[in-house]
């Protein structure tokens, strides 16, 4: 399953390496990442790609969040179809 | 990933600054098969098929909102029109039905549960001038009930003895409910060319030619189409047309992939997407507001008509596209007291009835949640349905009355209905006696189908 990863906040030490670093204890994959200051703030974009079956985006929502709000972040997990929904034909 | 960003960002502000939001899963039950001669057994069976169907709807529809970080704001249940299955009955109140469907949407957690309803736009069977009388009482006894009546269409005319009893059963529901500021009225609606899919309420219900039981899925999202106006500040209206267009495109979209996944879900057959922009009383998400982002000053003022002619039409281009099936009541509603900016212009002064009976012309359904003085009689109230109905079935399009006159309180005062149901100062109605006209009783032929003029 692909999911989208967003993280927008203040820009500071540790934000890519928080976030993979769950990612990579949960066993998750990163194919895709970007980040840009848009408007301001700090805003990174990641692809990911789940192991079907074995996880859900709740879990991975519930460990992320607990990240975001220690760092002052918002994170969201997503699964990418809402995206390709949307925005491509 | 980079070209992607810009996209995904955009979602993610319509839904967290715009509240795009799916308004509504509307699981549709048919109850045909509850059909009992024993009004008992027929009730245990209605409560039976609506919990084996709808158990996991809440579930499956917060499950849902939470993958794809989009909220989802009400599960609904539809059923068949009750009129026609109580009618088999030997019943002589179908209170009791409305009292099972209450207790069935609260068993699986639904917000309401539409079909408390008759079709009786040529005339009355014996089941539906049961179920209308019984309307005030089961409104009053219930609390996610939510009743409908269609009282014309374009094929068969107005039955004008069917408006003149609603204007009565109205006026008895608000009477019944006046310690709740006549709130039994806000759960209402007199049609006029009524939809058999339609997943918004109170006007939902689950008509014959549907399969068993159907998914339909609402979305909303007025402050997504108005971000992309504001963004337009001198633009032409064919660039208006295509900013809405492409809006209410994503909008769909993003309710068609909601209702795919929660049919799949739920092993149940997806049956449309109604692309309405339904507004709620927050703040950014009106229609109001878009039709002043248009350039007039406030909802009410001359071109208010064409604004809301031009939103309509060009929400339902943009999301035709963006769906298997589309169906319902599909355009900008008006509600007043679910509608921020609405209310706002009715305050004003800038907006009256006279002005939202002309807007019902082009808009997607009628007059709807307005607050009127609850000194206003019956027949007043049904020369209000008798001309929504008119403009309904000359236009081959759907109207509807859902007006609440609040009982003790009268023109300016505000009444709270709470939640999604907003808020409204009353308004003031034309109180011309036209108690001779609604006497009359009997039918308006239906229209002639061709020298359009």
């Amino acid at each position: 399953m692909k999911t989208i990863i967003t993280v927008i906040g203040q820009d500071k030490v540790g934000i890519i390496a928080n976030v993979s670093r769950i990612l990579a204890d949960e066993k998750i994959n990163i194919s895709d990442i970007s980040q840009t200051i848009l408007q301001d703030y700090f805003t990174m974009t990641m692809l990911t790609e789940m192991p079907e079956q074995c996880y859900s985006i709740g879990d991975l929502q519930t460990k992320l969040n607990a990240l975001g709000e220690e760092m002052g972040l918002e994170i969201r997990v997503q699964h990418e179809a809402i995206f390709d929904a949307m925005h491509r034909i | 990933m980079r070209d992607y960003t810009g996209n995904i960002i955009e979602t993610i502000q319509m839904i967290n600054e715009e509240k795009l939001d799916i308004r509504t899963i509307t699981m549709g039950i048919s109850l045909l098969d509850c059909i009992d001669s024993d009004g008992e057994k027929a009730r245990k069976k209605i409560y039976d098929k609506i919990i084996h169907y709808a158990k996991d709807l809440v579930k499956i529809g917060d499950e849902i909102a939470g993958e794809y970080g989009i909220p989802i704001i009400n599960k609904r249940i539809s059923v068949t029109p009750i009129s026609l299955i109580a009618g088999a009955s030997d019943d002589t109140d179908y209170v009791a039905y409305a009292k099972t469907l209450d207790e069935a949407a609260k068993a699986v957690g639904v917000n309401f549960i539409g079909g408390y309803s008759a079709l009786v736009q040529k005339g009355f069977t014996k089941g539906d001038r049961i179920l209308i009388d019984s309307i005030p009482e089961a409104l009053t006894v219930t609390d996610r009930v939510c009743s409908s009546v269609n009282v014309g269409s374009t094929r068969s005319g107005i039955n004008m003895n069917a408006v003149k009893r609603m204007g009565e059963i109205i006026k008895e529901t608000a009477e019944k409910t006046a310690d709740r500021d006549s709130i039994g009225c806000a759960k209402l609606v007199v049609f006029a060319n009524a939809v058999e899919d339609n997943p918004f309420m109170a006007g939902a219900f689950h008509g014959v030619g549907e399969e068993e039981v159907v998914i339909n899925v609402g979305v909303s999202g007025p402050g997504v189409v108005n971000k992309a106006l504001r963004d337009l500040k001198e633009a032409t209206f064919d660039e208006i047309s295509e900013a809405i267009k492409k809006s209410a495109f994503k909008i769909t979209r993003a309710g068609q992939l909601v209702a795919n996944e929660a049919a799949k879900r739920l092993n149940v057959p997806f049956g449309i997407v109604d692309l309405s922009l339904a507004p709620t009383p927050e703040i950014g998400d009106s229609v109001a507001r878009i039709i002043e982002s248009m350039g007039i000053g406030t909802c009410g003022g001359y071109g208010t008509t064409a604004a809301l002619a031009l939103l309509n039409d060009a929400v339902k281009k943009g999301g035709i596209m963006a769906s298997s099936h589309v169906g319902g009541l599909s355009g900008a509603f008006i509600p007043v007291s679910e509608d921020e900016g609405m209310i706002a212009a009715v305050q004003s002064g800038a907006l009256n009835l006279e002005k939202l009976e002309a807007m019902t012309c082009v808009c997607s359904v009628g007059l709807d949640m307005i607050a009127i003085p609850g000194n206003v009689s019956a027949a007043v109230i049904s020369g209000m349905i008798a001309d929504e109905a008119a403009i309904g079935v000359i236009n081959h399009k759907t109207t509807a009355v859902r007006i609440i006159p609040v009982q003790g309180k009268d023109v300016g005062e505000m009444v709270n209905f709470g939640g999604l149901l907003g808020y409204a100062p009353v308004m003031r109605v034309n109180q011309t006696d036209n108690s001779a006209f609604i006497a009359r009783g009997g039918r308006i032929p239906a229209p002639v189908h061709s020298f359009k003029n």
